[in-house]
């Protein structure tokens, strides 16, 4: 049952040749994922689902970029809002190797800090934070100093 | 080029804070030093601090530098719109040092990474206010004669008060410490700071009231409980006769216990307790004058 189900799923988002196929991202997530990647500015063929069905999530959502292959400093970027993110890079429609996201130890640019009087907030700023906590996540902010937690999280 | 900004008290090493004590103490015998003479000095108050830009200024003048500077936000560019990013760009090119109050957290932070000069944080908002915490540990360092065995009683609200949390993590950096916190429900020390003291073994105790507990007390840290902190105006009226210091209660303290405060105060250490030999906080407020002069010679290599 569950096998076929799988089947049914991939079948939903149609295959690449060479690329990075992201899975296991929360559906509701899907655009910040496309947005903190840069894939709304990149020429490749990508094609997405959302709204998938997931024994994990829920509902997820599904990314398959051609010929586009990531850096690990570069995807981990997604892991604060996908944490549980799998890659599969595909070489002539063959998986040839499975990653996990991670968090990173500092994040950059892509969290809003949660401190309305952070300097951040108010004078255009770069973010930056260092990750003190993994889970549950706890991101010091290098301005203020103040912690935003999951609960507070706010992608730019 | 590496300079040596002052924005967090955590920049510091313990190295660093005993080097400051030393130069504070040479600055106390001979406050007048021309090792500014030919140097600007920006002093930059985003919000009014009449103690502290004084404290800095005067700081200053005695090591022989020139000020320039914005002591009223409302007079300056910024009324203009200007950013702060600009403001410290150009001063940068114009002075050797940035001194700088801000009233938004972080400011301070981002003005070092933006000025090519030093940068020295006198508070920005709730977040940081170093200098004070080196005078504060410069008064300790006076009064009891050593940083480290010191039993502290921190009271009033060990919540928001940045300066007791700037202290606390000064002060850890010592052996043999023993702190008290003595604050209501509602301000209570936040449980970072217990966190940081459990993983270095340091022994801390919390109360509720302020009792003859501050009989084994080195040091009362005291700091005012304010009314907006309150969620309940009526938490407030209960509580806020409660951390009162009275001259009465000092009578069976230690001989060698001071009573330190950052100042303003306003009813949470009664007059009475100023005629004290333990009231300290007047005679506090003048170690800044030394403690900041340290500060600059330290930060800018003059000594």
């Amino acid at each position: 049952m569950k096998d076929t189900n799988k089947k049914k799923l991939k079948l939903k988002v149609s295959a690449i040749k060479d690329g990075t196929v992201i899975d296991h991202i929360p559906a509701s997530n899907l655009f910040d994922v496309i947005t903190i990647l840069g894939l709304n500015k990149i020429e490749n063929q990508i094609t997405f689902g959302t709204n998938l069905e997931s024994e994990k999530l829920g509902s997820k959502a599904i990314i398959k970029v051609s010929d586009k292959f990531f850096a690990d400093d570069e995807i981990n970027k997604i892991a604060l809002i996908a944490p549980h993110a799998k890659l599969n890079i595909i070489n002539d429609y063959v998986v040839t190797e499975k990653k996990i996201v991670e968090i990173p130890d500092s994040v950059q640019g892509i969290v809003k800090c949660f401190n309305p009087k952070c300097i951040t907030n108010n004078e255009a700023i770069f973010t930056k934070f260092k990750v003190i906590n993994k889970s549950p996540l706890a991101l010091k902010c290098c301005y203020c100093e103040k912690i935003t937690d999951k609960e507070h999280l706010q992608i730019i | 080029m590496n300079k040596k900004d002052l924005i967090s008290i955590t920049d510091y090493t313990k190295d660093d804070y005993l080097r400051i004590m030393d130069l504070a103490a040479e600055f106390e015998k001979n406050p007048n030093q021309d090792l500014l003479k030919g140097k600007v000095v920006a002093s930059l108050f985003f919000e009014p601090s009449t103690r502290t830009r004084l404290s800095f200024e005067t700081a200053i003048s005695r090591l022989g530098g020139r000020i320039i500077g914005i002591a009223d936000p409302g007079s300056s560019s910024v009324s203009k719109g200007e950013t702060l990013h600009d403001t410290i760009r150009m001063v940068s090119n114009y002075a050797d040092l940035i001194v700088m109050r801000h009233p938004l957290e972080g400011a301070a932070r981002y003005a070092a990474e933006v000025a090519s000069i030093p940068v020295i944080n006198a508070g920005d908002g709730a977040n940081q206010h170093p200098t004070q915490t080196l005078l504060d540990m410069y008064s300790i360092l006076k009064t009891q004669g050593r940083l480290d065995n010191i039993n502290i009683f921190m009271v009033g609200d060990l919540k928001y008060g940045r300066t007791v949390h700037s202290l606390l993590m000064a002060m850890s950096e010592f052996e043999n410490q023993i702190f008290n916190f003595i604050a209501p429900e509602e301000l209570l020390m936040p449980e970072e700071y217990k966190i940081h003291l459990r993983d270095k073994g340091i022994k801390y105790y919390e109360h509720r009231e302020f009792t003859d507990i501050i009989n084994a007390a080195d040091i009362i840290y005291m700091t005012r409980v304010q009314k907006e902190r309150f969620s309940d105006p009526i938490e407030y009226e209960k509580v806020k006769n409660v951390y009162i210091l009275r001259e009465k209660m000092l009578r069976n303290t230690k001989p060698n216990v001071r009573v330190l405060h950052p100042l303003p105060r306003v009813n949470e250490i009664h007059p009475d307790v100023d005629k004290s030999e333990k009231a300290y906080y007047f005679e506090q407020a003048l170690n800044g004058v030394f403690t900041r002069e340290a500060i600059i010679a330290h930060t800018l290599n003059l000594k």
